[in-house]
């Protein structure tokens, strides 16, 4: 037989999710299978587009990898759309002129933007809100001179793309026909609760009304859009979101079955009007009539026409029909029909909607809570019987996974305890113990409680990610994360499980925790926080080397506001010294062989040509290595111990200072050339990159902070790849938050815009105290955001709108740190006993380490490895002194 | 190589008449001392040399008792564990190596990590 060969077309979320579920069932080993894909990148995460805006990469939104498709041996032609399909011949036509014959065609083509016919919507500036591409071309107007922005429709990607368009800076008009904002969602309660919300936050809500026209200047550029109600407003641009179409004219064009209002007529396993083609998502019409617009039925249908096709392919059976009936042993998968529920979070508004939200069923009641002070919504629809049977929820969410999965059963607390603030008089919140096993969790995988529970007592996953990779939960839309984490822990807590969370077998308390006692006790030293605050058995102990340097960094970044000694060799009996790691406690980084590097802080990566000639003299002279490094600095490699002071005190004199390469704290800040020599500049990046540098100098934190500036928006520092970036615009700078490079690539994410010279300074205090106070040991920014409850959205609160009431504090504690900065290398020189420490041998002070020697490479040199591999090194000192001291 | 000398630490302590107290190693059967106690940071360690030439890590721990054991790393070749952490666990005192964090029990030299790893340790004593 043959290989047989599947065609897909369409490579978006549903199609991508159709090649998975058939790798899992091993069909892509036993057929060849071809995707053609319209667009110009491989499917990624179209739920999540709007994050593009707020950070994310393309690369970032992306679902899969060379590394999948390579390691199933699926063809994937990207940017070359299926054009025509001959079913007599079974072929399918790319518009490259490519032709695969095919034996199953799967149609993932998905849907097309509606743009209403208004006069006037092919003028320039006017888009939809689909693609990357869309939302590239739409950031590169809104990036010239536009300053207002129309958005027809106030659904759900309305109100997206209204946000998106209020974060480039827009002035944003909303114009919906319907009476309310998403209105197939939310009842009119919940429309008017969303609209108060909205408008508080600046936007221009336009409901009841049609876009009549759309006016455009002499170059058929958009000004104005007329509404039906014989108003008009200013626009300078317009983006069409009025919902989308099936895109169903290739099924049509070959004479398969569409349905009357559009998409592929399909049966229970997705099988359309001809038996060897299938067509699954946004582009079909499934048994129950409806086309389904949302990604969790677009997945269930990928999976049942994956395993229709793993059927109908399975060698020595060629029929369709006679698969189920010879495998008899499972019902086929079938899809009839979906829940559309959904909870979004749309301009940091929570909105979700489950079950029978609008109560169409007979006798249904309402449960309604109002508070529209707090823009709080949330309608429960129940049956006679009490069973819940739907609901909206604006402005608060929080129950959502519960009430969903008990939608369809009798709640064990009266509904309107369910819908009450905690503490209006009912009892506590249902939480998700209450829910049986075969309630769904997660609506994306259709992942229920039950699986949940046997991820942890089954298969030993003890926290969130790990269930995620069992399960697959939570891997979707993440609304359900939340649940996920209090099933979790329930079950942990009912095995009995402890998950100590404590920093070390020293500590019982986390970082975090720690940073709190040593804040309000004013611990001083490590000893004393051990003994008052370690765990029972520790007390009196030495402690361990991963709480030793965590204390000290914390009493480091506390210092000046606990009246503890500032530098790190410092405390009582040198203590910090001996709490450091080694890098700490030589003020310089150790090497493979035993040897240090030396970094100076080059600010802002600025230099005068003095001082790089001090720099090139002072590694000559020593015999060192350099290197430039990836933050703007030069590093002097292979000095032994002994060298490090006779290294600095030139450095020092030529009016260098530390760089803290060597600590848990601020490294660089880099910079571009900006606005004073770059043709493209609008802001100072050097100045602002150098003020910043020499503000969070020697700032200790629980890992170490990068940051950047770039005096434009083509952003040459990098900055969003820092822990901190500031990129500049042309009224202010933008402060992004939480980026990284190295293993696992983050891009930062925005934290406020268009910021003052002050307000940047400001913020960015706030920002890194507020980190250093809550992160754990080692948790750079990028983790921290991800995995503190709240995340960016949470920081934003506390560190933009104060919703702790921490600001001030934060802001003193940095005010503190700026004033008490001292350079450490220039303290370390100035005490003897400090230096005492800079020697390879305590009883031999004048002998270097024989093992730390180099050999010659491309004129530098570099360690000696051999000394390393072989037996030990006698060390041989001249006058052989050493013998006689065993006589005193 | 260098063009510059700095005086980095008083000379043989030891020398000092005082009834200053030493950190001495067992060599054969002779006793000899690697440095002053007051020259040791509870915690921390220092590297010495015997008199046949090997480099040895001395370390004081928090209730005063020292540690001398080979200051090689096995794992890396490099000659730095008297630059570790000496740390706490199950009643017995560690120095975790400065470059790739292994575990070195200070009393038997095993690597906590990894059993069929040892160091050399030294006898020794405070006079």
């Amino acid at each position: 037989m043959t290989t047989p060969t599947i065609v897909l077309i369409g490579h978006g979320m549903v199609g991508q999710r159709f090649l998975e579920a058939l790798a899992a069932r091993g069909a892509t080993g036993t057929a060849r299978v071809v995707v053609l894909c319209e667009e110009p990148r491989p499917a990624y995460d179209r739920v999540r587009l709007t994050s593009y805006f707020s950070g994310a990469t393309p690369a970032e939104l992306s679902l899969t990898d060379e590394g999948f498709m390579d390691e199933h041996g699926i063809e994937l032609h990207v940017g070359d759309p299926a054009t025509a399909v001959d079913r007599e011949r079974r072929t399918v036509t790319s518009r490259s002129g490519r032709t695969f014959a095919y034996d199953a065609l799967v149609m993932a083509t998905g849907s097309f933007p509606f743009v209403p016919p208004v006069p006037g919507k092919d003028s320039t500036g006017c888009f939809v809100y689909r693609t990357i591409e869309d939302l590239l071309a739409i950031e590169e107007y809104a990036k010239g001179a536009a300053r207002t922005g129309v958005v027809v429709g106030g659904g759900l990607l309305g109100l997206e793309a209204a946000g998106a368009l209020r974060g480039l800076g827009l002035a944003t008009h909303i114009v919906e026909f319907n009476e309310r904002l998403m209105s197939l969602q939310v009842d009119a309660g919940g429309g008017s609760a969303l609209r108060r919300t909205l408008e508080e936050m600046k936007l221009n809500v336009h409901t009841g009304v049609a876009g009549e026209q759309i006016v455009a200047d002499e170059n058929g550029a958009v000004t104005a859009m007329t509404l039906s109600d014989g108003s008009q407003i200013p626009a300078d641009m317009v983006i069409f979101s009025a919902g989308v179409r099936p895109r169903d004219q290739l099924a049509r064009d070959s004479g398969l079955d569409v349905g009357e209002r559009g998409g592929v007529v399909i049966d229970e396993r997705c099988r359309t009007s001809d038996r060897q083609v299938y067509a699954i998502g946004e582009c079909a019409k499934a048994v129950d009539g409806i086309v389904y617009g949302l990604v969790a039925p677009g997945y269930d249908m990928a999976e049942s026409a994956a395993e229709a096709i793993a059927q109908q392919l399975a060698p020595g059976d060629g029929s369709p029909e006679a698969a189920p009936a010879g495998t008899a042993a499972e019902a086929p998968r079938t899809f009839t029909g979906a829940d559309t529920s959904t909870k979004l979070k749309l301009l940091g508004v929570d909105v979700a909607s489950f079950g029978d939200a609008h109560g169409t069923a007979e006798g249904a009641l309402d449960v309604i809570y109002s508070d529209s002070r707090a823009g709080v919504y949330k309608k429960l629809v129940v049956a006679p019987d009490g069973a819940l049977l739907g609901g909206v929820l604006v402005g608060d969410a929080e129950a959502y996974g519960t009430l969903r999965a008990l939608t369809g059963s009798v709640p064990p607390v009266p509904p309107e305890s369910l819908v009450l603030p905690a503490g209006a008089g009912a009892p506590s919140a249902l939480g998700p113990a209450a829910l049986p096993d075969d309630a769904v969790v997660c609506n994306c995988h259709h992942v229920d409680k039950g699986t949940v529970r046997a991820a942890v007592n089954q298969h030993d996953c003890t926290d969130v990610p790990s269930v995620k990779k069992c399960t697959k939960a939570g891997t979707g839309c993440g609304s359900c994360v939340k649940v996920l984490g209090q099933i979790v822990d329930a079950e942990l807590e009912a095995n009995g499980v402890t998950v100590d969370k404590g920093l070390c077998g020293c500590f019982a308390y986390t970082r975090a925790e720690l940073y709190e006692i040593v804040r309000t006790l004013q611990v001083t030293t490590f000893a004393g926080l051990l003994d008052s605050h370690g765990r029972e058995e520790a007390r009196k102990s030495d402690g361990c080397e991963v709480c030793k340097p965590t204390v000290a960094s914390i009493i480091a970044s506390l210092a000046p506001s606990i009246g503890a000694d500032g530098h790190i060799l410092g405390g009582p009996g040198g203590e910090q010294a001996a709490l450091q790691d080694t890098n700490d406690h030589f003020l310089a980084n150790l090497q493979r062989n035993g040897s240090y590097s030396v970094v100076p802080r080059v600010p802002g990566g600025e230099i005068t040509p003095e001082k790089l000639i001090v720099i090139g003299q002072v590694a000559r002279d020593f015999g060192l290595y350099t290197k430039i490094t990836g933050g703007q600095r030069i590093d002097m490699f292979g000095a032994r111990v002994d060298q490090l002071p006779g290294i600095w005190a030139r450095l020092v004199d030529a009016g260098f200072e530390s760089g803290h390469a060597y600590g848990k704290a601020l490294r660089t800040v880099k910079s571009c050339v900006g606005s004073t020599w770059c043709r493209y500049g609008v802001q100072d990046s050097v100045r602002m990159a150098i003020d910043l540098e020499l503000r969070y100098r020697g700032l200790r934190s629980p890992h170490k902070l990068k940051s950047a500036v770039s005096g434009c928006a083509r952003e040459c520092a990098e900055a969003m790849g820092k822990d901190f970036g500031v990129i500049a615009t042309s009224s202010g700078w933008n402060l992004y938050v939480g980026g990284n490079g190295g293993a696992t690539p983050r891009h930062a994410d925005l934290l406020a815009q268009d910021l003052s010279d002050a307000e940047l300074v400001r913020l960015t205090d706030r920002f890194l105290m507020f980190y250093i106070r809550t992160a754990d040991r080692l948790e750079r920014t990028s983790a921290w955001i991800e995995r503190i409850e709240g995340g960016l959205d949470h920081v934003r609160d506390v560190v933009v709108h104060d919703s702790l009431g921490l600001c001030d504090e934060l802001e003193a504690l940095m005010a503190d740190h700026v004033a008490h900065y001292r350079d450490e290398w220039a303290a370390t020189l100035a005490d003897p006993e400090k230096l005492a420490r800079f020697v390879s041998f305590v009883n031999a002070p004048g002998v270097p380490d024989p093992s730390v020697q180099f050999v010659s490479e491309r004129e530098q040199i570099k360690p000696d490895l051999t000394l390393l591999s072989g037996p030990d090194i006698p060390v041989r000192t001249a006058d052989r002194k050493l013998e006689g001291t065993a006589s005193r | 190589m260098t063009a510059t000398t700095v005086t980095t630490a008083p000379g043989a302590p030891a020398e000092s008449s005082t009834a200053a107290r030493r950190i001495e190693v067992r060599e054969g059967q002779r006793w000899f001392a690697v440095c002053a106690l007051d020259e040791l940071t509870p915690g921390r360690g220092v590297a010495a040399l015997l008199p046949d030439g090997t480099q040895a890590a001395v370390f004081l721990d928090r209730s005063g008792r020292p540690y001398v054991i080979g200051n090689r790393d096995p794992f890396t070749g490099a000659y730095v564990l008297s630059r570790g952490l000496l740390g706490s666990a199950e009643g017995g005192s560690f120095v975790a190596s400065p470059l790739l964090k292994q575990r070195f029990d200070l009393e038997t030299g095993r690597c906590l990590e990894d059993p069929a790893v040892g160091v050399p340790v030294f006898h020794c004593r405070t006079r």
